[in-house]
């Protein structure tokens, strides 16, 4: 039986990382010159860590699939970034940003993770403070600070709704100065197809030029892959259109554990969904619960008049008006964890109190915040957000509550990597979504952007050293080595495959349907049945996809249909893992509601003695279930309770 | 119910960067006027698919605004008429039933077309390598509260810094210009102390690559900020002018 050895470093909580950073190995300035570090993706994990390690004097090459590497959906993180700074003498402390973090994961994280994440979520933001990044600030001229969902104290620090985009700006910003000198290539439009693996190391990648379609090989001492999640998986979701988690199940299938693929974040405040030729799903800033009520009619006949459009939301009156977060909640409000409000959401609409023309929304309401501040307060706050919103439903929301609904937004699941972000492939690292690390079951607010950037800034510059100070001696391997010939013909054919098949359906059309099949049976409530039907499902839609797929164009050529349809097959695979996950897991944690699994009050319960452990999934075979391996969950230094956030 | 429309688009086809384009039409039938341009543009390309024609290559990522990958000349305008948004997050309750659209790709000389309506924005990413950044390296930095910011001035570079990098300014210049891009950042720097260190070396470096890359002229017309989905403005082109004057003065 395979051990899984996280490498946690000896010693109390508070010192892990400072032991870890004392011992570790290094690399001298002369021999990073002859190492190569391949970076994979250029969000905010990826584009900190490649302009980082390119700082320290390692050669790096730097891919991504966009038109050029300030593109990645980072970009789109509207809200903030958290720190433990204590700037607003609330009460906040590293150990608080810990504490609050690994609660809001509902303790399925590992403790010096997430305490190491909190210890340098300070560091992050003098960095981007430094780079330029323009925060909003008081009138002293200090930085200012809102409350995000999960905390008591204001440690969200924000730039209007595009802090996710200042900050990508910034480590841009970084990776552009190690372009100009030389230390980093970037390789735009060029995805990702496998990763070569040499002894047992990871050596390179073979990648697809999305303009000529010609298969490349680079290799690389090292390999980072910083490649975001796989929320598309379900059609629909706050993603990307091209985010995908193909290069995650490309090292999967070379023996990387896949971990928790079953966690993924459903978030609150989205816009409903319109029709069925919709792309995707756009995001409203959970910023947006400082100041909005989210409410449905108490009366179900009002429920019904206003989807019928008999009445106006404004026609409701305070007193018919249930606010059920405030209710259920008091302690926390409308800034309860995004997966408790998602529940609390599809709850109403459940028993019948949704609204919108679908019953599939709920109101999010300015017009309490704009009698209390005034509608340019409001609009100072979240101006862009609010012409977001008018611009896509045209309502406007200083006029009307908006309608809002839960999405699939944030992957907490992933590669599995040890303390140092190693994968179980040597060589072979894992940064920010991509990776299963720091979140446990659910994600709070404003701490994506801080574990990216963590990572990329402050994690792996350390950790890779460790794993280099070794390889020196190492010579750049060519790529004309038989292990990069077979990979590279490995994904010749499976690209030849998908374009022999020419068959009757689209890429957009399966990938609708594996979307469809995903929310019904792997979506916010699962149990065992819905569950297994959805393995079955998947197994069949597989089968759909490799024997009726229809792909035109050539593969050697630009081919847009060739990418999705690529991205589309491992998503599938990724499906098939995420129930499978799901059903293992009897419990209910975080994002992950198992219905046979709540208390009488319809909140999650956990099942700390049977499932306090990362799941980690290996390979077996295309045609086999991938094998479960069990990293235990030890908690040392926090005491596990049932998450409360009612008082 | 959605109210539908019934649209024909003319959309600009062209194989390669050195190849001839032409205009080729589409007709689309109950088109929901909730759903965004690119909405419309799948459901084409999923009727070419269907029809086993190639479909119609453009940039998109985000679709919601941000990422600047989108990058459609609709009706004679970047991102469509309507002010403030991008592509992707136009409406096709913007356009009437019988409508005909006209959708071509920037063309600007220093975005060669790839394919159709993709276009190669990396001479962007080049003038920021020349100099769009504070040289500061990992780990380097002080507190973050060290050096107050006066709010009016953080309020201003963050407008200067909600570029999207989309080249919607270039493209609607006459002169092709990528001057509204370049003060953008130029400003959003030189606004802040952090950045006040490198500010007359950025500007001329910033100018110089943009020249280099085959970009005009600014002549004031305006029309980078009219057409820019992110309303920056052209007083930071007054501003750009100004730090580069200093700096050249100081040579």
């Amino acid at each position: 039986m395979t051990t899984i050895d996280s490498k946690i470093p000896q010693g109390p909580l508070a010192e892990k990382w400072t032991n870890y950073k004392a011992h570790q190995k290094l690399v001298n300035p002369a021999n990073k010159r002859k190492l190569d570090i391949i970076v994979v993706g250029t969000g905010l994990a990826g584009a900190s860590a490649a302009a980082s390690l390119g700082e320290m004097g390692f050669n790096v090459l730097n891919f991504c699939i966009q038109d050029s590497p300030r593109r990645a959906h980072s970009i789109a993180a509207q809200g903030g970034i958290n720190a433990a700074k204590n700037y607003q003498n609330d009460g906040d402390s590293v150990y608080r940003l810990y504490y609050d973090t690994i609660k809001g994961g509902d303790y399925r994280a590992r403790e010096a993770n997430v305490y190491r994440l909190a210890e340098v979520s300070n560091n992050i933001i003098d960095q981007c403070v430094a780079q330029g990044v323009p925060f909003a600030r008081e009138y002293g001229g200090l930085l200012a600070n809102r409350s995000f969902g999960g905390a008591q104290v204001s440690r969200t620090f924000y730039a209007k709704g595009q802090t996710g985009q200042q900050l990508l700006l910034g480590a841009y910003s970084a990776l552009s100065k190690e372009i100009h000198n030389g230390s980093v290539k970037m390789y735009s439009r060029h995805e990702m197809l496998d990763v070569v693996i040499i002894d047992g190391r990871a050596r390179g990648i073979i990648v697809r030029n999305l303009v000529t379609g010609e298969i490349e090989r680079y290799f690389g001492h090292a390999v980072v892959i910083a490649t975001g999640g796989y929320g598309n998986t379900y059609f629909l979701s706050t993603n990307a259109m091209g985010s995908n988690g193909s290069a995650a199940m490309q090292i999967y299938r070379k023996g990387a554990y896949f971990a928790n693929p079953c966690y993924a974040q459903i978030h609150p405040t989205c816009i409903p969904v319109h029709g069925d030729i919709q792309s995707k799903l756009t995001l409203m800033s959970e910023s947006l619960r400082n100041d909005g009520r989210i409410w449905v009619p108490k009366k179900k006949e009002d429920a019904e008049a206003i989807r019928a459009g008999k009445k106006k939301p404004t026609d409701i009156p305070d007193e018919d008006r249930d606010f059920y977060l405030e209710r259920r909640y008091p302690a926390f409000g409308n800034l309860v964890p995004r997966d408790v409000a998602s529940r609390a959401a599809k709850e109403r609409c459940d028993a019948g109190f949704g609204v919108n023309e679908t019953g599939l929304a709920v109101f999010l309401d300015f017009k309490y915040a704009i009698q209390r501040l005034g509608e340019d307060a409001v609009r100072a706050r979240y101006g862009n957000l609010f012409q977001m919103y008018e611009k896509i439903t045209n309502d406007n929301p200083y006029k009307t509550p908006m309608m809002i609904f839960p999405a699939i937004h944030y992957t907490m699941g992933g590669i599995w990597v040890d303390y140092e972000l190693q994968t179980s492939i040597p060589g072979l690292f894992c940064l920010g979504e991509a990776n299963f690390s720091d979140h446990g079951a659910n994600r709070l607010g404003a701490s994506a952007l801080m574990q990216g950037l963590a990572d990329g800034y402050f994690v792996i510059p350390y950790t890779i050293q460790n794993y280099l100070a070794d390889q020196i001696q190492v010579p750049r391997i060519p790529t004309s080595a038989p292990e990069f010939e077979a990979a590279e013909k490995g994904v010749k054919e499976r690209i030849a495959k998908i374009m022999s098949i020419q068959g009757k359906r689209t890429v957009d059309s399966i990938h609708k349907e594996l979307g469809h099949i995903m929310w019904e049976y792997v979506g916010m409530a699962r149990t065992k049945e819905s569950l297994t039907t959805a393995l079955q499902k998947l197994k069949e839609i597989k089968k759909e996809f490799w024997s009726n797929v229809y792909v035109p164009g050539k593969a050697d050529d630009l081919n847009t249909e060739l990418e999705k349809a690529l991205r589309l097959a491992d998503f599938i695979d990724i499906g098939y893992l995420m129930a499978l996950d799901g059903l293992n897991r009897e419990e209910s944690c975080g994002g992950h509601f198992r219905s046979e699994y709540q208390t009488e009050e319809g909140e999650a319960l956990r099942q700390d003695d049977k499932f306090s452990y990362v799941a980690c999934w290996k390979y077996m075979g295309e045609d086999q279930d991938p094998e479960l391996l069990k990293e235990p969950l030890d908690y040392e230094f926090t005491e596990r309770k049932t998450r409360n956030y009612k008082n | 119910m959605d109210k539908t429309i019934n649209i024909k688009v003319r959309v600009w086809r062209q194989r390669g960067p050195k190849e001839k384009g032409h205009f080729e039409e589409y007709d689309l039938k109950n088109i929901s006027t909730n759903s965004s341009f690119l909405e419309m543009l799948d459901v084409l390309n999923e009727q070419l698919v269907n029809k086993h024609e190639e479909p119609i290559v453009f940039d998109h990522d985000c679709r919601e605004g941000i990422c600047g990958m989108c990058s459609l000349y609709i009706n004679g305008h970047p991102h469509g008429k309507d002010t403030q948004v991008t592509t992707c997050q136009l409406h096709m309750r913007r356009f009437s039933d019988g409508e005909t659209i006209t959708i071509e790709p920037w063309r600007s000389a220093g975005f060669p077309v790839i394919r159709d309506l993709m276009v190669d924005r990396r001479a962007y990413d080049k003038i920021i390598q020349a100099g769009g950044y504070i040289s500061v390296r990992t780990g380097a930095a002080q507190d973050a509260n060290a050096i107050p910011i006066p709010k009016p001035d953080a309020d201003e570079a963050m407008d200067a810094a909600s570029c999207i990098g989309c080249g919607a300014c270039a493209a609607a210049c006459k002169n092709g210009s990528a001057m509204l891009f370049v003060a953008a950042k130029v400003s959003q720097l030189a606004l802040l102390p952090q950045g006040r260190v490198e500010a007359a070396k950025r500007a001329k470096a910033m100018v110089a690559k943009m020249d280099e890359l085959g970009f005009g002229n600014c002549t004031n017309t305006g029309a980078c900020e009219a057409e820019c989905p992110k309303g920056v403005s052209i007083a930071n082109i007054a501003r750009l002018n100004r730090e580069f004057l200093k700096a050249k003065l100081k040579d």
